[in-house]
């Protein structure tokens, strides 16, 4: 396949064309997706979910730029992937990530592709995987995935990365959003953002207290102060929980949080030495196989609903459900006998 | 097959920073069903055609209030083309004086709409504009 090959030489018009293919689900999407699969399997593929206005965006953007600038190991090519909802009533969605991200702009290692949601759960994952895996292919290093933390959907996509970020911003309101949405669960890295706004210590103190709760054998939280070189106009307290005395267990994660001022650059080398370190942890333990197997088999456990439905639709006709409907309505079958009919099995 | 999203990115590019045409114009086009990717202000010709590019769009609408229409817009049409996107159709909103509007449109802009213009118009000819066709 000719653009697929020009995908792999290098050609951003190709990779964009091939994004679109793969999201619309069309033959030609398939087909690159199974010619690029063996170029897969390279990026470091980071999650960025949280509530809205807690400033995802701000910060993949500050994060992007830390990746080009490579502090450890030289400049990596990023690639991001910004989901937005579309519209229930009229399919259409505004998708405003990138003004953000106009720091970017002028980098052509950067390639940012602004996704809708389109309604289909399953099928919002398998897009966004697909999707992935092109800038994948293509030869991007680093790929973040920036969601709104909102319930099951970002949970599904939050499967798809090795590292998971779960962004929080103080002042929000009573309850800390990333734990009333129960997305804390999947958090690698604990992020405050908007850190100089009051209410910042309590929002820690919460989120500490729900790590213990969820993890109780751990005791002792990796630390996090801003270091020396950077000029915080908030004062951070020395913590002193690890002069307790007690070890981490080393082969186990304990999510950090750290706090950011992303508009003003505060906090990010802290977060992508975070990042780094996660992703050692995971080649070193033995964790990046295990979340990959994970990731592929949770893909195609999705693909084969998807398929099967597909499949099924197309043996009921349109007229048969729509009378099945009906009865249904009318209370004349129960929703199990609907069901029964439409396959043929009563 | 997943139904086809016309993609259109709105864009104000230059200096002014009057950006209230270019939200309705955005939310009416959404409301429309299509997908807008929204740039922001501030946004040189360059960076509207990377944008135009990495999103493969259908469109670009560009909101121009400062009267620089007649450098800014065969610039980015240029840049389109050079880009191997010469399919995309270039609409202009804002202060277009009307001995301009047929100069725009020799150039290739599709069309062209001044401070009195209905939404219901600028996505009908958008839809007109762009053929949905099944790949």
């Amino acid at each position: 396949m000719d653009l697929t090959d020009e995908l792999l030489r290098g050609s951003r018009l190709a990779l964009a064309r091939i994004l679109t293919q793969i999201e619309n689900n069309t033959q030609q999407g398939r087909q690159a997706l199974d010619v690029l699969f063996p170029h897969g399997g390279k990026a470091h593929l980071i999650g960025v979910t949280g509530a809205p206005g807690t400033g995802k965006s701000s910060l993949v953007n500050q994060l992007a730029a830390a990746f080009r600038r490579g502090q450890a190991g030289g400049p990596r090519r990023v690639g991001i992937v910004a989901v937005d909802p579309s519209s229930p009533f009229t399919g259409g969605a505004i998708l405003g990530d990138r003004v953000r991200m106009r720091d970017l702009a002028g980098d052509t290692g950067v390639f940012i592709r602004s996704m809708a949601s389109r309604g289909s759960l399953g099928g919002l994952a398998l897009a966004t995987s697909g999707i992935v895996l092109a800038l994948d292919a293509a030869g991007y290093e680093i790929i973040m995935i920036e969601t709104v933390g909102a319930g099951q959907a970002e949970v599904d996509i939050a499967r798809l990365a090795h590292t998971t970020l779960v962004v929080e911003a103080p002042g929000l309101g009573d309850d800390i959003q990333a734990i009333k949405a129960g997305i804390l669960e999947i958090a690698d890295v604990l992020v405050i953002n908007k850190a100089d706004r009051p209410g910042v210590e309590s929002t820690e103190r919460a989120l500490r207290s729900m790590l213990q709760l969820a993890h109780p054998s751990r005791r002792i939280f990796q630390d996090t102060t801003f270091k020396a070189g950077h000029r915080p106009a908030i004062e951070i307290p020395e913590n002193t929980a690890q002069s307790l005395g007690e070890a981490a267990n080393e082969s186990v994660w304990i999510p950090p949080i750290q706090r950011t001022v992303a508009i003003e650059g505060i906090g990010i080398d802290e977060v992508v030495q975070e990042i780094e370190r996660h992703r050692q942890y995971l080649e070193e333990s033995g964790e990046l196989e295990k979340r990959e197997w994970a990731r592929l088999k949770s893909e195609m456990d999705l693909l084969v609903r998807e398929t099967l439905v597909k499949q099924w639709s197309a043996r009921v006709s349109s007229s048969q459900y729509h009378a099945i409907v009906q009865s249904l309505a009318l209370r004349e079958i129960s929703p199990q006998q609907a069901v029964k009919k439409m396959l043929g099995d009563d | 097959m997943t139904e086809r999203k016309i993609r259109v990115l709105v864009a104000k590019p230059g200096l002014d920073g009057h950006d209230r045409g270019a939200k309705v114009v955005a939310r009416a086009l959404r409301d429309a069903g299509m997908e807008v990717i929204y740039t922001g202000l501030r946004q040189t010709p360059e960076m509207i055609a990377e944008s135009a590019l990495q999103e493969d769009v259908d469109a670009v609408g560009l909101s121009v209030l400062s009267g620089a229409h007649m450098a800014l817009a065969p610039r980015i049409l240029e840049l389109l083309r050079a880009n191997g996107q010469e399919n995309v159709r270039v609409f202009i909103g804002g202060i277009i004086p009307d001995e301009d509007a047929p100069k725009l449109l020799q150039m290739g802009v599709a069309g062209i709409y001044g401070p009195g213009a209905s939404t219901d118009q600028i996505v009908h000819d958008f839809r007109a504009a762009i053929p949905v066709d099944n790949p």
